[in-house]
């Protein structure tokens, strides 16, 4: 190759390369006031009340609507804004005065919807009535604080709404405040109802009836979402960025080069293994938030032999090789619940460290006790869909089984078929992760520890004395509600029908200019609070 | 002729029914409970019981297969649970992704692959002809996906000279106005330049990962054909006649080589349809292989069952089509034999 062909040759090259960046003035305008978040799944609803709506269409829900009330914000462990479950804030109530048995809100009286009409008290009737009555996940969430029916909601006059408490529970209030009581208009949505499908379930489906900080501009289901900021918002301070793009990539490389590359803002989804190492890059910020109210865990059912025995279930959790999940699997990426001084409480929060640790000697001794010094054989199932963690993870923990006589069988489960064989409750031994919106420890073990046996609770563990302590702390405050907490602490360590692993973390990756990120129970993204640039 | 293709198509009519019939069974005996699925986080066992019931799952097998025929003469496929939408509607805005990036990967494949068969059969055991087996052996080695991760790799994190691999358009330009639904013939005929260019700078490297793969037996099948009619008595004949070689090798021996070549082309074709779901997964192209792969990670079972009847039709006509073309290139080829 001659020299002068050569570098006549790479001038063209880097001028071709060059050339999309200088496009045009537009493009790169708009560049700059929008936020691209590249993610997993798409939105399959814009209805957060519909049937199997997922997890991106409560983001969707969330940034597109309004709720009475919201929660403040307060700075973590870490100096980064984290949402404050002990503070409600106005939003589209402005005020509230709580009664003994009732709680009135003053709604804001400018507060418009995308189209214009005013919201009223009416609006968030008909919303709170929708939310009780379709049935499935709204309702259930709505019970989770005593809201049941619509009887309970009274329209007091356009600008005032009240709530009728059924019984006193501690959780009415924050459940106000959660994705499910959108407020929803009214009019609108009954302009598209028909007589089989009274609260427009179907229309709401792919259509907006909402007021709230952004709209969608754009949808393409499977691809992308297209948020343009609402101007006339006037719940809450006006948000900076003006106009959000979330696209799907499916591929997890593809999503971390988009990243690095400077070509997106923002992404929840990365494996553990990437954040770990993009904590390192220059370019980007990484904040991971340990996500309230949750575990992972390895779970045993307590209805079959062996597990039936607690001393083989203490045996299991001294032969979990934690610190090797936490460096191998996690790298890093969570907080550990294991070492901890004893197995007793130690305050009203959870999850918590309990004091199992990986002691081999400990384990045989146990199994010996036990009657089971030669070991058995078992299955060690888990979800396929959330491989990148549950693998490793069960192929360590199998490994350490071993060394107590475990012979334990993996048996993956496919994504779609994991909810199905939980609820099955005859998986012997599992992995599994569960989260609690709700941030009060008697939450969590109403679901995952007490004979309701929701099908969070998958080692089918019932316990009369565990119930009344969770039911007695769901309705109490004070000493006896700690008391409460303790006891049941106390003696799902010594039970250990599930061996708490780690509590992980909520990673998100962003460049550098962006500001402003919120942590959210909801661990979905709060758009109104980032600033780009 | 209209005689023929209806007849032809008569044919068509029971594989298009057992396609109905099984995979309305499969997607019903494969183990997973889409009530539970979309049930939610906190669902109790009535609310996975509710949601049943609205599917309309509780009903008996008989019931629902009805109840599916019945949709189906409507033109109605049913709903997708993961992305909300009717499947018609979400096959209809699909399929074009598809059908554009395919149909450019086989143009890609189909010029450079039979140019190269060609001349690698004229010119047996130059460097031309062991260009052409590096070239086959290559494409046949490096599966799709793994092309498709090198490039964007490459050409992307790299070196920056492909766009980012985010679907069929840079997320701050709109699509063309819809007319076929073909991102590139949409954007020319309305004139939209900067789409235009958009849209084929996105197309390039799904393109051409495919086209690398597709390319090796349509060379190959070039190659073999070739070589065998070159070694038949006519083209001796119609050399010592004193034709010129261009005629001999085109007009004579390419036109009767070129049968084979058809039927590779229709079967390399219909894999690519199928295959490009990797290909989709690795550049974010909204195709309709993306779409069932991840209907059937959701048990979502209308989707599924749309997306295998769209492919049987679609090969049906496909088939058709290239039947049809064997008439046209060879006129010693009777359709109705």
């Amino acid at each position: 190759m001659k020299r002068r062909t050569f570098f006549k040759g790479t001038a063209v090259g880097a001028a071709a390369a060059a050339a999309p960046a200088i496009w045009s003035e537009a493009k790169a305008q708009a560049r700059n006031e929008t936020l691209l978040i590249v993610g997993e799944s798409p939105p399959n609803s814009m209805d957060i009340h519909g049937v199997g709506a997922n997890r991106p269409a409560y983001e969707v829900s969330w940034n597109t609507h309004d709720r009475l009330m919201t929660y403040g914000v307060k700075k973590d462990a870490n100096g980064n804004d984290h949402y404050d479950y002990t503070k409600l804030e106005p939003e589209l109530a402005t005020e509230w005065d709580l009664k003994p048995n009732s709680v009135t809100f003053k709604l804001r009286r400018d507060a418009k919807f995308h189209d214009g009409t005013p919201i009223t008290a009416k609006d968030v009737k008909w919303s709170f009535d929708r939310a009780v009555t379709v049935g499935g996940f709204p309702t259930f969430q709505m019970k989770a604080g005593s809201l049941e029916k619509p009887e309970q909601f009274v329209v007091v006059d356009d600008n005032t709404f009240r709530v009728d408490f059924v019984r006193d529970d501690k959780l009415t209030m924050p459940d106000l405040a959660v994705p499910v009581p959108v407020i929803m208009n009214s009019e609108l949505c009954k302009k598209n109802a028909t007589a089989t499908d009274p609260w427009a379930m179907e229309w709401c489906k792919n259509n907006h009836a909402s007021g709230g900080a952004y709209k969608v501009e754009r949808w393409q289901p499977g691809q992308e979402v297209v948020y343009a900021r609402n101007d006339d918002w006037k719940n809450g301070p006006m948000p900076k960025i003006r106009r959000v793009i979330m696209r799907i990539i499916p591929s997890a490389g593809n999503r971390r080069a988009l990243l690095e590359r400077g070509d997106a803002d923002l992404s929840f989804d990365l494996p553990s293994k990437d954040f770990s190492e993009l904590k390192s890059s220059p370019k980007l910020t990484v904040i991971g938030t340990p996500i309230e109210n949750a575990m992972m865990y390895l779970g045993m059912n307590v209805n079959q032999k062996p597990f039936d025995n607690v001393k083989v279930r203490q045996a299991v959790a001294y032969a979990v090789p934690y610190q090797q999940i936490m460096d191998a699997v996690l790298f890093g990426q969570a907080i550990p619940l294991f070492g901890g001084a004893d197995n007793k409480f130690k305050g009203v929060y959870w999850p918590q460290k309990d004091g199992y640790k990986t002691d081999i000697a400990k384990a045989k001794a146990l199994m010996a006790e036990a009657g089971y010094p030669q070991g058995f054989e078992t299955t060690l199932s888990f979800d396929l869909g959330l491989a990148s963690t549950n693998e490793p993870l069960t192929i360590l923990v199998q490994e350490s089984l071993a060394q107590i006589g475990i012979k334990a069988t993996i048996n993956k489960i496919p994504g779609a078929n994991w909810r199905g064989e939980l609820l099955k409750k005859n998986m012997p031994m599992i992995t599994n992760a569960f989260g609690g919106w709700l941030n009060y420890p008697e939450y969590f073990f109403f679901w995952c520890y007490h004979g309701q046996n929701a099908v969070f609770n998958t080692m089918g563990y019932k316990n009369p004395a565990m119930d009344a302590l969770i039911d007695k702390a769901r309705f109490t405050t004070g000493p006896e509600y700690e008391a409460a907490v303790k006891g049941f602490i106390d003696m799902a360590f010594e039970e250990v029908p599930r061996v708490p692993i780690y509590q992980p973390l909520l990673n998100v990756a962003m460049q550098k200019n962006v500001t402003g990120y919120r942590y959210w129970f909801h661990r979905q993204l709060d758009y109104r609070q980032l600033v780009k640039g | 002729m209209l005689k023929l293709l209806l007849s032809r198509l008569a044919t068509a009519v029971p594989s298009i029914v057992g396609v109905v019939v099984v995979t309305f069974m499969l997607t019903r005996l494969l183990p997973g409970d889409p009530a539970a699925y979309f049930a939610g986080l906190a669902a109790s066992p009535q609310a996975i019981a509710e949601i049943r019931t609205k599917l309309g799952l509780d009903k008996s097998l008989p019931e629902q297969f009805v109840g599916y025929i019945v949709d189906l003469a409507h033109g109605n496929l049913g709903n997708s649970l993961s992305t909300g939408q009717p499947v018609v509607t979400e096959i209809a805005t699909r399929l074009p992704a598809s059908a554009e990036l395919t149909l450019f990967a086989l143009i890609l494949a189909v010029g450079i692959a039979i140019p190269l068969g060609v001349l690698a059969a004229v010119k047996q055991g130059t460097w031309i002809d062991h260009l052409c087996r590096i070239v086959t052996t290559a494409g046949v080695s490096l599966p799709v996906f793994f092309t498709g991760l090198l490039f964007a790799y490459v050409f992307y994190y790299l070196l920056q000279w492909a766009p980012a691999p985010s679907g069929r358009l840079d997320v701050f330009l709109s699509p063309p106005t819809h007319i076929t639904g073909f991102y590139l013939i949409d954007s020319a005929l309305t004139g939209n330049m900067e789409v235009f260019w958009g849209a084929l700078r996105q197309l390039a490297l799904p393109a051409i990962s495919m086209a690398i793969f597709s390319l090796a037996p349509l060379a190959r099948m070039t190659r073999g054909s070739m070589l065998s009619v070159l070694g038949s008595d006519f083209i001796r004949t119609a050399r010592a006649s004193g034709l010129a070689p261009g005629t001999v090798v085109f007009t004579y021996a390419f036109r009767n080589a070129v049968l084979p070549v058809i039927t590779v082309l229709g079967m390399v074709f219909s894999f690519l349809l199928g295959a490009n779901v990797l290909v989709e997964t690795v550049f974010a192209w909204p195709g309709i292989g993306l779409y069932a792969v991840n209907a059937l990670i959701t048990s979502d079972y209308a989707p599924v069952q749309g997306f295998v009847l769209t492919m049987a039709v679609l090969y049906v006509a496909l088939n058709l089509a290239i039947d049809l073309l064997y008439g046209l290139v060879d006129p010693r080829v009777r359709l109705d034999s």
